[in-house]
């Protein structure tokens, strides 16, 4: 009979049972069900909401991969300098480093898809509806936006509020205003600020060894991994300059959270993405231009003169407008989290808008917030709350088109007494 | 304004088991039978009692809120069996053919003197008139009201659909009949449409605004059309009809008799020898179907094309409206990791490991699997692409099931069908019921204003 009919048979047997939403996950996580269609259309397209998910979850493998090693390299390297003469096979894709990533990066990676997923079952048998498919990008886009040294316990905590009051609350996936991942983060950051940001979170140790140096040991040394926008943040751009050149940036050989930094893979994703069909290439490339416009207008600004060196927006204002999009979560917000469909814009003509916003609020933030600077998630959730407003007023210039229309309708009354044999227009 | 449609946006899928442009004599069907689902909206009353003999023509039952309007048997014979379902509402009439047929003949009226009132009171006792759709609401016509204009698409783009070119050849007379006298019920334009490419009976015509059309589904479609050139304002009324129907309201005309024969397409990739046949309006799909022949047993007959037509079964009828039969493989089976394999063989408009856009001109074998669960609605932009008319095809989606009739309004419910829906609702990845949604709201927004 074979998996298949033994399958079928428990299907048939939980049928309409409270255990069943939870059984049909699995179910038809190997088998594409047997479904057939009733009303409408007698043949559909290949395609369904797992195979989208898919799609975006391949798009985001290699950048997780890249940082299963980036974990390793940036804590040896914070310990021992960065290599003279860097090689990728010597002092990359090594198994040291990538132990690092394993140790650190998977169980949050399990934690994130292990309490997110049981909250999503646990929803499903209670509410009765299958167990639907938002969470698998959710999952792995959790752990690749927090630092590395995050506890579990913490991701946990946050996993449970993201998804029930981002999401569930509102009716699961396809219904919630917020970008579940997003809302995560941003729970991790207003309850936790001080595991959040700073220079000893972003590398494996860092935050343990200056504990313990504070408590007191001496046998240790500390390490510190400063991203480049915390440099910039504190006016050390020369500094910053001295440890990381834009290639660094480009390749994401740099400290960050942790999937945040390999702005090629990012690129790659995304054009794999746009390729594919999944995900929205307008909001893509006005995020893009977005950031690029707020950018220039604060180079600008400083090439003016406007203000000196000494002021504390130097430092990230001066800046070379387009390196915005090398470093912080800049690349990976615009292509992996502003493209989400159910929180972003719907209509083509709001998706310009609302990804011009993301690309030129981010790096507004990130210049004026110096405590935290980094604005992508900030930025994409505020036009998360926005975007029903864009779709409305562009929804309201197809109605306005309608309503003009209107004005020179041809209504010829009803002939219900027989006796209007003669056709007679009449202008509304 | 140029007269010509060309339509970018839409998706041509590419199917097995296109007609073969030969014509075949249906064996005669011992019984034939009106399905009243055919009828939207429409409350029967009956006329004759189980039992009764009727001749061809005659009327079986009438509308109970326009008394006037009749629906008459396709043929001769004994009415056996009024099927009702629940609360004893009608669904089918069954009638058992009489050996040598007898037809009701009605005078026939010269098309030049004739007046529009003369012709609606001849359309409609000759059971001619539920051939006349109107929209909004995508019903029959109200034949008290006057059309801002009439729109007959002589083009089918949908999937293995009859060539109009073909099946309508030599029927010009019939065609010019129906037409002259559908240009006295409306004081507007009766635009007609036909493909590109290729010579239709329809285009030599006279009385008519004729278009070209061109592009991939949904150019054929009559609402594409419509809004494209004349689109529908809250208030106003435009009359569709369809060119085998013209034929039979053609004849009619001509001769007083109600024809019920129709050329069909019987097609799909269950079937062995698609190919056109001859036969008539509530025939027995038996009839011609195994005469084709069929692979297998486990396939799916539907009446209409397999984006917008009705399940049917193998001991099944022709519907009223339909010109083709289409007969494709069930899906009900499992499919291993389906959903993260590569696809060759299934139509996508994406491109998430689905290879269809490697092979445009393929012609593909797709079965009725849903291939995939139902879902709320998730990936936005992918309507559009398939979705030529200036309406917002999710946001009009949405406001039907919310059931906000404002709504509903301003986003252009009063200028689609349900047929409009069926591309968007084949490329969904959430498995909505696009077209049962559309048709649910238009009959809410029917009976809320009217």
């Amino acid at each position: 009979m074979g998996l298949k009919g033994k399958l079928h048979e428990i299907k048939q047997k939980y049928k309409g049972k409270k255990m069943a939403p939870a059984f049909n996950a699995i179910h038809t996580f190997l088998f594409t069900p047997d479904e057939t269609t009733h009303s409408g259309s007698h043949v559909r397209a290949a395609d369904d909401l797992k195979r989208t998910m898919n799609t975006v979850i391949m798009a985001l493998v290699p950048v997780l991969v890249f940082s299963i090693f980036n974990a390793g390299y940036q804590h040896y390297s914070a310990l021992n300098g960065f290599p003279e003469q860097f090689s990728l096979m010597e002092h990359f894709l090594t198994w040291k480093n990538a132990w690092i990533g394993i140790i650190k990066i998977l169980p949050l990676l399990a934690v994130s898809y292990g309490v997110g997923l049981l909250v999503e079952f646990i929803f499903a048998v209670i509410k009765g509806h299958e167990v639907e498919e938002g969470y698998l990008v959710t999952g792995i886009l959790v752990p690749l936006i927090v630092p590395i040294d995050t506890p579990l316990w913490m991701l946990a905590v946050a996993v449970i509020f993201g998804v029930v009051i981002g999401k569930e609350v509102f009716g699961g996936t396809g219904m919630n205003i917020l970008n579940p991942a997003l809302t995560i983060r941003a729970f991790l950051f207003f309850a936790y600020p001080t595991w959040m940001s700073g220079d000893k979170v972003w590398v494996y140790e860092a935050r343990e060894r200056s504990e313990a140096i504070l408590a007191g040991a001496t046998n240790i040394d500390a390490i510190s991994g400063e991203t480049v926008l915390g440099y910039l943040a504190q006016n050390k751009g020369a500094e910053m300059a001295a440890k990381y050149d834009v290639w660094d940036m480009f390749y994401g050989f740099i400290p960050g959270s942790v999937g945040e930094t390999p702005t090629l893979l990012i690129l790659l994703g995304g054009l794999f993405l746009i390729f594919s069909k999944i995900a929205s290439w307008r909001i893509m490339l006005s995020a893009v231009l977005g950031s690029l416009v707020m950018g220039l207008i604060f180079n600008q600004v400083v090439d003016m003169g406007w203000i000196t060196e000494t002021s504390k927006f130097y430092g990230l204002m001066s800046f070379e407008f387009w390196q915005h999009l090398l470093v912080g979560g800049l690349a990976f917000g615009i292509v992996y989290m502003a493209t989400d469909p159910v929180t972003g814009s719907q209509t083509n003509r709001g998706k310009w808008i609302y990804g011009f916003l993301i690309g030129f609020l981010s790096v507004m933030i990130r210049v004026f917030n110096p405590a935290y600077p980094e604005g992508v998630f900030l930025a994409i959730l505020l036009m998360n709350v926005f975007a029903p407003t864009i779709d409305h007023y562009v929804l309201r210039g197809n109605v306005k088109r309608r309503m003009k229309r209107l004005q020179n309708a041809v209504i010829h009354p009803k002939d219900t007494d027989g006796k209007a044999a003669e056709l007679q227009a009449e202008t509304v | 304004m140029s007269k010509d449609i060309r339509i970018k946006k839409g998706l041509n899928i590419n199917l097995v088991g296109a007609a073969e442009k030969t014509t075949s004599k249906a064996v005669l069907s011992n019984v034939y039978a009106l399905k009243l689902d055919d009828f939207h909206g429409i409350t029967p009353k009956m006329l004759v009692k189980k039992g009764a003999e009727v001749k061809a023509g005659e009327a079986l039952f009438y509308n109970k809120n326009i008394e006037d309007m009749l629906f008459v048997s396709p043929v001769s014979g004994e009415l056996i069996e009024i099927e009702r379902g629940a609360r004893r509402r009608i669904l089918t009439l069954k009638i058992l053919a009489d050996k040598t047929q007898k037809q009701i003949e009605h005078s026939v009226s010269d098309l030049n003197t004739v007046t529009a009132k003369e012709i609606k009171a001849s359309l409609l006792q000759s059971g001619c008139w539920p051939f006349i759709k109107q929209r909004p609401y995508d019903v029959i016509a109200d034949p008290n009201t006057t059309p801002k204009s009439i729109f007959i698409s002589g083009h089918n783009t949908a999937p293995l659909a009859a060539d109009y070119n073909y099946v309508l050849q030599g029927k010009e007379k019939e065609l010019q009949a129906a037409i002259s006298a559908l240009t006295k019920l409306t004081p507007g334009k009766v635009h007609v449409s036909v493909s590109a490419g290729g010579s239709s009976p329809l285009s030599g015509l006279n009385g008519i605004e004729l278009h070209k059309v061109s592009g991939p589904h949904p150019a054929g479609l009559v609402g594409t059309q419509i809004n494209k050139i004349d689109p529908i304002n809250k208030g106003e009324l435009v009359w569709t009809i369809a060119p085998q129907d013209l034929v039979i309201m053609g004849e009619y005309l001509l001769t007083g008799k109600f024809n019920a024969e129709r050329t069909i397409a019987l097609v799909g990739s269950s079937v062995k020898a698609p190919k056109y046949y001859k036969t008539k309006i509530g025939t027995e799909v038996a009839t011609f179907l195994y005469g084709s022949g069929v692979h297998g047993e486990n396939f799916r007959v539907i009446n209409g094309d397999v984006l917008t037509g009705s399940k049917s079964s193998q001991d099944g009828f022709l519907g009223f409206y339909n010109n083709t039969v289409s007969a494709i493989p069930e899906g009900d089976d499992y499919d291993f990791f389906g959903w993260n394999k590569p696809i060759f063989n299934k139509i996508s408009a994406t491109r998430a490991l689905t290879f269809s856009w490697l092979t445009p001109k393929k012609k593909f074998d797709l079965n009725t699997n849903t291939n995939g669960e139902h879902r709320a609605f998730v990936l936005t932009g992918q309507f559009e692409k398939v979705f030529p008319l200036d309406i917002y095809p999710m946001q009009l989606l949405k406001a039907c099931m919310y059931k906000d009739l404002d709504e509903m309004e301003q986003l252009g419910l009063y200028e689609v069908a349900p047929e409009d829906f069926a591309l968007t609702e084949f490329v969904d990845v959430s498995k909505q019921p696009h077209q049962q949604i559309i048709r649910e709201g238009l009959d809410l927004l029917q009976k809320e204003i009217g």
